[in-house]
């Protein structure tokens, strides 16, 4: 899936995924893909209901070696 | 700058029905599925991530002086939430150390009674998973009955009363919470009790708990009498002491009765959960104070903390007691029950011995609430 920006999150802790995707999401235009890596685990359910939320559509999330990875439409 | 409020120090509030407002900025399928109750708690549920562009959303609901806890998964957004409502003006917003992890760890003593041979019977209320735990303290030794997994607090208590945890005991293999009660046993040097029944394949040591095999808690006599109470799991031993208190484990609840389903075997043990709460509880005095292992609502708190009641009592006003015919009875606890507990088969698995999580998993697995009960 082709990303307009990668966020990388890993080794933050609960609320600071999501601050710094919100922050990430408004630097992207609408209909971009923003890529998050993060560590957290309390960020899979965060995320998810975040961009709903906010319209946002979770376009697929995935685990790899502990990290997980998210991506996200912008509304 | 933000001030804080302990877990122990919520607790008290809940016990004591102090009028609380809490604001859980939990997502809210999270906080849907379990939050903190209680008859003086007041709860509210607005997401951290809505809070980001300003606290309006709450700010609308809220007086900017009146006193409000907030609550988190772990402690760090509701710091963050409580900052900017400082900033917003609001005056008294505290957030809750350690948020809802340290609460479901919390256990707050509550002093049940004095025992006729001298000593004391303790209730440990986990009031963020309504696991109960019993200690019985007498002359120098105790025992504790159910113990969760921190064991520390149990240890603690024993040092402050100048005791040695001597026995520690398991009603039954739990499904809905990782039991303390082997480790706790390791590290005092005291002796581990499971009853046998529950105990096949298990990779441990431990003294069978059987029925009619007294435990003796200190030099007066403390007289655990086990009795042999099966239908939440196969090996379900009740244990009555001092002639007054009945610890039913999960068969009997306060409002509720044990679900026979967590080992997967609803239609075989219905029978005995049958057999157990309709004829074997039923032979005994009506005046034992029934003490179960677990509670389902807040309005199960009496005046002083406790969980506990009579067992004629319960005869009368117990839904699960009221099912005269056995067919409806077994509809009952083989049919409509709850979803079951939070990964109760790997807890399962971890209480015998064959599964080994890090304490952060240990800590994940038992998240939520519990579901030992079947409701009539």
């Amino acid at each position: 899936m082709e990303a307009a920006k990668v966020l990388d999150a890993k080794g933050m802790a609960c609320p600071m995924p999501v601050v710094k995707t919100k922050k990430a999401i408004d630097e992207i235009e609408s209909g971009d893909i923003l890529e998050v890596h993060a560590t957290d685990k309390g960020a899979k359910s965060d995320l998810a209901a975040w961009a709903k939320s906010g319209g946002h559509e979770l376009m697929e999330e995935a685990e790899e070696d502990d990290v997980l990875k998210f991506w996200i439409k912008k509304a | 700058m933000s001030q804080s409020i302990t877990t122990g120090q919520l607790a008290r509030r809940v016990v004591n029905r102090e009028k609380t407002l809490i604001l859980d900025v939990r997502n809210t399928d999270e906080f849907d599925d379990w939050k903190i109750e209680g008859d003086s708690i007041e709860v509210m549920n607005e997401p951290y991530f809505n809070l980001l562009d300003g606290v309006g959303p709450v700010a609308e609901k809220l007086n900017k002086d009146q006193e409000i806890i907030v609550v988190c998964a772990k402690g760090n957004s509701s710091k963050m939430v409580a900052e900017l409502m400082g900033e917003e003006g609001f005056t008294n917003v505290y957030d809750l150390e350690g948020g809802m992890k340290a609460w479901s760890e919390h256990l707050e003593p509550v002093k049940l009674a004095d025992l006729d041979g001298g000593g004391s019977l303790y209730q440990f209320v986990r009031l963020g998973k309504g696991c109960l735990s019993y200690m019985i303290v007498s002359e120098n030794e105790a025992s504790v009955i159910d113990a969760n997994r921190m064991t520390d607090i149990y240890e603690k208590f024993a040092e402050e009363k100048g005791v040695t945890v001597k026995h520690s005991i398991d009603t039954h293999l739990h499904a809905d919470h990782i039991s303390g009660g082997r480790q706790l046993a390791d590290n005092t040097g005291g002796t581990y009790h499971l009853p046998s029944k529950d105990a096949e394949g298990v990779t441990f040591n431990y003294a069978p708990l059987e029925e009619g095999s007294n435990i003796t808690v200190g030099s007066t006599t403390v007289k655990v009498q086990p009795i042999y109470s099966p239908g939440h799991t196969m090996g379900s031993t009740s244990l009555i002491i001092d002639d007054q208190y009945l610890l039913t484990g999960d068969i009997l609840f306060v409002k509720s009765i044990g679900r026979p389903d967590l080992a997967g075997k609803a239609e075989d043990w219905v029978g005995d959960l049958r057999d157990t709460l309709y004829n074997r509880y039923k032979k005994l005095s009506d005046d034992l104070v029934v003490l179960p292992a677990h509670y389902s609502f807040v309005e199960e708190l009496t005046d002083d903390g406790s969980v506990k009641a009579r067992l004629g009592d319960l005869y009368q006003r117990n839904s699960g007691l009221q099912v005269d015919d056995e067919n409806e009875f077994r509809k009952m606890v083989t049919e409509n029950l709850p979803p079951q507990p939070n990964e109760y088969e790997n807890i399962r698995q971890t209480n015998m011995g064959k599964m080994n999580p890090e304490d952060e998993k240990q800590r994940e697995m038992e998240i939520g609430p519990n579901r030992c009960a079947v409701h009539g």
